[in-house]
């Protein structure tokens, strides 16, 4: 139960019950949806981004609680956020769950998703946290392909 | 009744032990070890089944006693091989009681036979504006190559619908058919629900009209005897994988005249009789379809999983994995917020369900760290989840080897995913 207790946080079941900015932004113009095929979940990321810096986001899609809660979480954190802060952040938070880096090493601008550490201890989990993340890169790349985990 | 016939009785061949699940259990070293501190409990088997030693220890006697390449050499290694892969020839003849081991072709497993057929029955026999019916729960293995043949020829897929309990509706099936239909393709038992579908109905249907059937019977072979004269099928296809023998090998049934009629799969050695640059003789049945060296080990290591399963019984299998289901399908049904999908009337030890409030993904992590493996996700048919409205289920599935204590501690992994969810 250790490990599970540490994967399941009480803020990670919190924010997938009840995810935050679970919505569509009509006419975003940077807007991309992930898929991973292990597990079926999908997620539409839309962001809208004035001045470089990111205005506003939102997500929909069905998945587990953990790609739900770290979608979620990922659009709390990144409001107002330049887009070289997304890159950093992305980066310190994919190092955070595959346990390249320790929570609190290089992690500071993470904040409240360092709850996602446990994640590295259940290796097969680091795409359903990360399948958001993915996701919100191709729509600031406006790329129009969907994005797979696979 | 005469007392003549009656003094005539003697115990029955089929007197076997008493079904021992305990000692059967020994037989399997792999499921003796804890995961995380607990007894590996496993309940995956429709994705792949463990093997027992006697699997195991035929794979390395035939690689430390007998190994070389087949039907070449005059050597006695060269004949002791291939006469260890022919003898499992004649043993997947019996198991499945095929008229001729003609009509036993070794393959890669079910995906490559279904792909065979596909490839050969079907690009010989479907053109433009024809049709081949599937059914909504086949495996993706039994959707995918026809939907390339039929891309290839312009010729159209049609599905036939399930109820709610997950059944295939007869009645639509039957108006599906029609004089475009080449082919019906279907699952003898359903891997995400379970279903055993009423093949010999669907069977007798199809052949009223002279369409041949191709039944993919993965998850029928573990689980039930099976007579291939009897259902009159056409193409049989399934791995040795999900029945205790090892992975990389399966197995094509097909009717002598169907098999002869049809043009060969692959080219390469050992498919042929002859050989010039001006023309190729091809070879006879079954080494028609058999290009190239095959897995010759894992077929002798399939030889020995039937060996084994028919020591026990098939009749006996089912016997006690139908009452293995019985009390999981109790058991889950209990369990309030839990939906089992695929209640189908006639049903394999499958247990696919839906959690309320949880996915699939999570319920399959929380139950691993008790040592519970059990799959989650779409299972590869994806249709039959679009069908149910879910984007994956969690499924445990069940063998000869599984217990009502197994499912006791399922139960209890179930009731731990809730709270954590509450």
């Amino acid at each position: 139960m250790e490990g599970l207790r540490e994967l399941y946080q009480e803020v990670i079941l919190d924010h997938s019950k009840k995810p935050r900015n679970f919505r569509e932004i009509e006419n975003a113009r940077h807007q991309a949806k992930g898929h991973n095929p292990l597990c079926g979940d999908k997620v539409t990321v839309f962001i809208t981004v004035e001045d470089g810096k990111i205005q506003d986001l939102g997500f929909q899609g069905a998945g587990c609680a953990i790609s739900t809660a770290s979608a979620s979480m990922m659009t709390e954190s990144l409001k107002g956020k330049t887009l070289e802060d997304v890159e950093v952040l992305f980066g310190q938070f994919h190092g955070l769950v595959t346990g390249k880096l320790e929570a609190g090493g290089g992690t500071e601008g993470l904040g409240k998703l360092t709850v996602f550490a446990g994640i590295q201890e259940f290796p097969i989990r680091v795409k359903c946290a990360t399948l958001a993340w993915h996701t919100l890169r191709a729509a600031l790349d406006r790329t129009d392909e969907a994005v797979s985990t696979e | 009744m005469s007392v003549g016939r009656k003094s005539s009785i003697t115990p029955p061949a089929a007197a076997k032990k008493p079904y021992d699940v305990y000692r059967l259990r020994e037989d399997f070293p792999i499921l003796k070890q804890k995961v995380r501190d607990k007894p590996l409990v496993y309940l995956d088997n429709a994705a792949s089944s463990q093997k027992p030693s006697k699997v195991i220890d035929a794979i390395s006697r035939f690689y430390s006693e007998d190994y070389s390449n087949i039907h070449r050499g005059v050597h006695e290694l060269s004949q002791r091989a291939t006469k260890g892969y022919e003898d499992a020839r004649l043993k997947v003849q019996s198991f499945i009681k095929a008229a001729s081991e003609r009509e036993i072709i070794f393959v890669r497993g079910t995906t490559e036979a279904i792909n065979l057929v596909a490839e050969t029955y079907g690009r010989a026999q479907v053109g433009a504006g024809d049709e081949v019916l599937v059914t909504t729960m086949e495996h993706h293995s039994n959707i995918v190559p026809w939907q390339m043949l039929c891309e290839e020829k312009g010729a159209h897929l049609r599905v036939a619908p399930i109820n709610d309990r997950g059944e295939v509706i007869l009645d639509e099936l039957r108006k599906l058919l029609s004089p475009k239909t080449k082919l019906v393709a279907l699952a003898h038992v359903s891997n995400a629900l379970g279903t055993i579908n009423p093949v010999r109905e669907i069977i007798r249907m199809a052949h009223a009209r002279d369409i041949p059937v191709l039944l993919d019977a993965a998850q029928a072979v573990p689980h039930m005897a099976v007579d291939v004269q009897e259902l009159d099928v056409d193409f049989y296809a399934f791995s040795s994988h999900k029945m205790f023998g090892p992975s990389g090998v399966g197995v094509l049934y097909g009717k002598e005249a169907l098999l002869e009629a049809m043009p060969p799969y692959q080219g390469g050695g050992d498919m042929i009789s002859s050989v010039t640059f001006e023309k190729t003789t091809y070879n006879q049945l079954p080494y028609k379809f058999e290009a190239g060296t095959p897995n010759i080990v894992d077929v002798v290591g399939l030889g020995a999983a039937i060996d084994y399963v028919e020591e026990i019984g098939m009749d006996a299998i089912e016997v006690y994995e139908q009452e293995l289901l019985e009390y999981g399908t109790q058991a889950l049904s209990e369990i309030s917020g839990l939906t089992i999908i695929g209640q189908a009337r006639e049903k394999a030890s499958v247990l696919s369900f839906a959690l309320e409030g949880s996915h699939p993904h999570d319920v399959g992590t929380i139950l691993d760290q008790d040592g519970i493996a059990v799959r989650t996700g779409h299972h590869c048919a994806q249709p039959v989840m679009d069908r149910f409205g879910l984007p994956a289920t969690a499924r445990a599935s069940l063998a000869l080897y599984n217990t009502k204590e197994e499912i006791d501690i399922l139960v209890e992994g179930i009731h731990k995913v809730i709270e954590v969810f509450r």
